[in-house]
């Protein structure tokens, strides 16, 4: 995977997608690149970049800074910090637009509540979103409603997208849905 | 559900309220058990994975028998026809990556996955298979992956294309038979199989340059329409022109009609990628920039940080190489300073700084200037180094920009940013000679009020170098003086060092020097005192004022020419042996590159630092030395060894000292001689000496040394027999005399033919002192009652004036050269009398003990009560004759 991340002519790659509470704990973290070798690593990772862009507005556009020859895009709603990685050679507007993807996607599956709260009710389809944008770094999807319709629809033709559904079918995948996070 | 809503309502204060709340990794083990359940619930098993992954997501680790068993029981989750739960099983199993025993127990399920109807299915089984499996298995599915890298199912597609870009980096000789179908699907109108079938083409070919070129042209014609893969062909396109520019001299850049056409993309993301690949070009023209430069401008007044971001970075980047063609960019550039996103203000103004011309210097220090109070260390750090750089672009404008280094300096920052300005000042120093003065004061107002200890160190060291060189020395010495007062003991050994250097340096400071000196001699720090000590001592603090020599210069202050490292592993292994540590023996070969490299140039011999250590200097390593040269081998046991007197001044071309031996019937003196001049070589050495004021004295034996190449001391030898177990006295003159070979430097060999010559060395006196062994003794009490009265010889002297008492209990211990007992040769200051206890073995063997009672006879006229004991009668008379002749 080194080799991977490392070639300057390479595909872009992304090295973590990080979503922190507004504590800079964990709600899902996944790395894909070995620069953070141990736990231990990862946590002083999310802790220092947590902490230095606390302080910034990153709720209605994006934000960006370089932290130790990466760039981290950054962006918050609510109690939760979204973070993107890449090396410093990266496109940066590409970046953006997988972190984009990213939220954009949670949002349509948490239907526009998106807290930690919410977050973690429904941590499953969190889990299945991050699995479905990035593949062991490389971006595997960025087109939100594609991604939402990948991780929410259960037993429907996958392939549709969400924005292709009938409302009947979205109301349906709602409904279910909901349920399924009360009966929990 | 009601339970549900209850315990909502419980916790709705609790702002912590997580699902996962006291989640524990036992428990869910135990949870896990339903998956074997033979009734499975897909709901609650989805839960329970949940919860594993939150666990795994937390950092909690697994044991080996854990993973073990939760993957045997995930694997009897394929049971269930529940899309959802299969979901969750695969990332299950992606998460606990199983081993390749256990991956055999899900490849079947995997693989009928894999050819199922369910596009959903196909997709990740491909990918949880691919990422879990081994070669062996790879050539197995090796077919069903070709079909699904063509599969109308974009998502199934994309799988295959980015499972095969992983497994190429472990099985490239598979994965590169699929080049037929990842051809074919780079032509999919889906926008993500595009993307990853142009990675994984590019990846297969990557080392057939011819390949790759042809892609490159085949695409550029235009049938990319996803932005991604437009980004990648963009990157594809740049590295062709890279690889061709060294083979190819033509001007044109071939791709570059197509570069500049994918700036009017519509996706930002590519037209970004574009701009900076053109900037990016080696030998890139104004003309072909200026587009670039446009698109990049554009979006530097974006509402969107992330591209104001990204076209201030390559801005900045363009700066360094092209910053003629950046300076239109100067007014947006300009208003970026007050970016909220303090990336990017350093950034604008690190590309202003490099844009900058001389005339706008000043405008922009005050800029920046506020908007340094309000940007956190690394930024700062940034920022100094560009001011940096732009002090050294424009030397005239140093005083603003010097004002402004030594105004951050006193504000508040860390150890990082405080060095980054010390940097700086000291750099600006060195290149700029009228910023030199100034820009020492500055630092040494710094070191004032400075909290890092390295930070002074490095400060005083370096004022140490330019310090002395600087119209007005002096001023420099309160400043570095303080610290010896106000600082730690590293400080206040590094301000010693400093001071030294002054003195060294500059002559006429020399006597203050050495008052402040002797003043830290009393420092409660060993370190402190012992530089100090060594300092008065080397440089003549010891009141004679002198021109310091380049030796004692070079000795003290001079480069270490051994690697460190290799001085300690040489210091490490050293026994102590009778064979002292010899500093020569330590390699002088770098073993890491980079240091080879800085060493080349700078490759000197030791200079006069290394010989005394270099040297046999204890009576052991003498004794061995003498004993094997035949001549002298018949001696007998050597009696004692002096210290070196040295016999010629400093700097003189040739220098010379000498150590005297004594033997029973015999002296050997030892002339070590150092060549200084590297145009000569001096061959067949000797000293002549005339004895005549030696009476007692006749030379037996001489041995010369035939060859002294320069600055590699060498020994001759010169031996006189003197009436067996006397305490001869005499005065020795010296003459060296050689033939003087020129050497040409270039080549270091000598001419043949030389020249005889003779040069003047100064006397040497053999002394009652040099028949004293000083050996101590513990008790002197004990040992003065022991040795008893038989022998005890008691007199009066008067000494005459003297300065001190001190100074004349000094004297009269160097006279007898004894050894001082019980820390009685320290005076207390105003004391008017002093008992002095000295203990010493005389030639012959004989025990010597000696009470010395000073008193102040009226003024400053000092009278001594001399009482003797010893083991034999005429060594007591020979004592008081010492002191009566002294």
């Amino acid at each position: 995977m080194a080799n991977f991340f490392s070639s300057r002519d390479s595909c872009p790659a992304v090295k973590n997608i990080l979503i922190l509470d507004s504590e800079g704990k964990r709600v899902a973290v996944k790395y894909y690149s070995d620069e953070w070798p141990t736990n231990a690593a990862k946590l002083a990772f999310e802790k220092s970049i947590f902490t230095k862009t606390l302080k910034s507005n990153a709720r209605t556009e994006a934000e960006i800074t370089m932290f130790d020859s990466n760039i981290v895009i950054y962006k918050f709603v609510q109690d939760l910090h979204f973070f993107i990685t890449g090396g410093d050679e990266e496109n940066e507007l590409l970046l953006a637009g997988v972190l984009q993807g990213l939220f954009d996607a949670i949002s349509l599956l948490l239907r526009n509540t998106i807290d930690k709260r919410e977050a973690l009710e429904n941590l499953d389809l969190i889990f299945l979103c991050i699995d479905e944008i990035v593949d062991q770094g490389m971006i595997l999807e960025t087109d939100s409603n594609v991604l939402a319709g990948k991780v929410a629809i259960q037993n429907m033709d996958v392939s549709a997208p969400l924005s292709e559904q009938t409302i009947s079918q979205a109301l349906a995948t709602a409904r279910e849905h909901l349920t399924r996070t009360l009966l929990k | 559900m009601a339970q549900t809503l209850v315990k909502k309502d419980d916790d709705i204060d609790d702002e912590d309220y997580s699902p996962f709340l006291g989640i524990e990794k036992g428990a869910v083990l135990q949870e896990a058990r339903v998956f074997n359940d033979p009734q499975l619930d897909p709901r609650r098993c989805s839960q329970v994975i949940t919860k594993l992954l939150y666990l795994l997501n937390q950092g909690e680790m697994f044991t080996k028998v854990e993973a073990t068993e939760v993957f045997f029981s995930v694997t009897k989750l394929f049971q269930s026809k529940d899309i959802g739960l299969r979901r969750m099983v695969y990332v299950m199993i992606k998460e606990l990556s199983p081993s390749a025993d256990e991956v055999i127990i899900v490849t079947s399920s995997l693989m009928k996955d894999m050819t199922s109807k369910t596009d959903m299915y196909r997709a990740n089984a491909i990918r949880v298979l691919c990422r879990i499996t081994d070669g062996t298995l790879l050539t197995q599915i090796e077919r069903y992956l070709k079909q699904a890298i063509v599969d109308k199912n974009p998502v199934v597609a994309s799988a295959a294309l980015v499972s095969g870009i992983h497994l190429l980096q472990t099985n490239p000789e598979i994965v590169k038979r699929w080049s037929n179908e990842v051809q074919e699907a780079v032509q999919s109108r889906a926008a993500l199989v595009q993307f990853h079938a142009l990675a994984l083409l590019h990846q297969i070919r990557q080392n057939d340059r011819l390949a790759v070129n042809k892609l490159v042209s085949s695409l550029t014609r235009g049938s990319v329409h996803s932005p991604l893969a437009q980004c990648l062909l963009i990157r594809y396109t740049s590295q062709v022109i890279r690889e061709s520019a060294n083979s190819t001299q033509t001007g044109d850049c071939p791709f570059y009609d197509f570069l500049e056409g994918c700036l009017r993309h519509k996706a930002e993301m590519v037209i970004f990628e574009t701009a900076r690949a053109i900037t990016e070009l080696s030998g890139v023209t104004t003309r072909e920039l200026t587009p670039a430069i446009t698109v990049l401008q554009l979006f530097l007044s974006s509402s969107k940080p992330v591209l104001r971001f990204a076209a201030v970075r390559t801005l900045n980047k363009v700066a360094m190489t092209h910053p003629m063609a950046v300076t239109n960019c100067n007014i947006d550039m300009e208003s970026l300073i007050s970016d909220q996103n303090r990336s990017i203000a350093t950034l604008a103004i690190t590309t202003l700084l490099k844009t900058g011309n001389e005339s706008s210097v000043d405008r922009l220090m005050k800029q920046i200037t506020n908007f340094m109070s309000d940007i956190a260390d690394e930024f700062k750090i940034v920022v100094v180094e560009a001011i940096r750089s732009l002090c050294l672009k424009f030397p005239l404008k140093h005083r603003s920009l010097m004002n402004f280094l030594s105004n951050i300096i006193r504000e508040e920052g860390g150890f990082e940013y405080k060095k980054a300005i010390v940097d700086s000042i000291v750099i600006l120093i060195r290149d700029i000679p009228e910023a030199k003065e100034s820009g020492l004061l500055h630092l040494c107002e710094f070191i004032e009020d400075c909290e890092f200890t390295y930070l002074s160190t490095q400060i005083l060291h370096f004022l140490g170098i330019e310090g002395p060189k600087t119209s007005d020395p002096s001023k420099y010495i309160r400043y570095i003086y303080n610290r010896v007062h106000l600082e730690n003991a590293t400080v206040r050994a590094g301000a010693v060092s400093t001071l030294a250097k002054f003195g060294a340096m500059v002559d006429t400071l020399k006597p203050r020097i050495f008052v402040l000196l002797r003043r830290c001699l009393f420092d409660n720090d060993d370190e402190v005192r012992d530089r100090a000590t060594l300092y008065l001592n080397t440089l003549g603090g010891d009141g004679a004022v002198f021109q310091t020599g380049e030796d004692v210069k070079e000795f003290l202050f001079g480069s270490l020419d051994i690697p460190l490292v290799n001085l300690e592993n040489s210091l490490k292994n050293y026994e102590p042996s009778k064979e002292s540590f010899n500093i020569n023996s330590v390699p002088k070969e770098v073993k890491t590159q980079p240091l080879a490299e800085k060493k080349a140039p700078g490759k000197k011999p030791i200079g006069l630092g290394a010989p005394f250590a270099g040297l046999p200097s204890s009576v052991d390593a003498y004794d061995k030395l003498l004993s094997s040269i035949p001549e002298f081998s018949n001696f007998g046991k050597l009696f004692k060894s002096s210290s070196p007197v040295e016999l010629t001044e400093a700097e003189t071309e040739y220098a010379v000292n000498v150590v005297k031996h004594i033997f029973d019937g015999h002296v050997v003196f030892q002339y070590n001689c150092t060549n200084t001049i590297p145009e000569q070589l001096l061959d067949n050495v000797t000293v002549i000496v005339d004895a005549s004021e030696a009476e007692e004295f006749a030379e037996v034996a001489s041995k010369p040394l035939r060859s002294l190449p320069y600055d590699s001391p060498g020994q001759t030898f010169v031996a006189f027999e003197k009436p067996e177990g006397v305490p001869a006295v005499g005065k020795f003159s010296n003459m060296l005399r050689f033939i003087v070979k020129e050497v040409d430097p270039s080549t270091g060999e000598a001419e043949d033919d030389g020249v005889e010559d003779e040069y003047q060395l100064e006397e040497l006196e053999v002394v009652a002192a040099d028949y004293m062994l000083r050996v101590g003794v513990s008790n002197f009490r004990n040992a003065w009652e022991s040795i008893g009265a038989d022998f005890e010889r008691v007199d009066e002297y008067g000494l005459g004036p003297r300065d001190s008492l001190a100074e004349a209990v000094n004297a009269v211990i160097n006279l007898l050269g004894m050894q001082p007992c019980e820390g009685t040769e320290v005076v207390p200051s105003n004391s008017r009398s002093h008992t002095c206890l000295l203990s010493g073995v005389y030639i012959g063997n004989v025990k010597v003990l000696v009470r010395l009672q000073f008193g102040i006879d009226g003024p400053k006229d000092v009278a001594m009560k001399l009482a003797v004991r010893s083991e034999d009668e005429a060594v007591s008379d020979a004592i008081h004759e010492t002191v009566a002749s002294g």
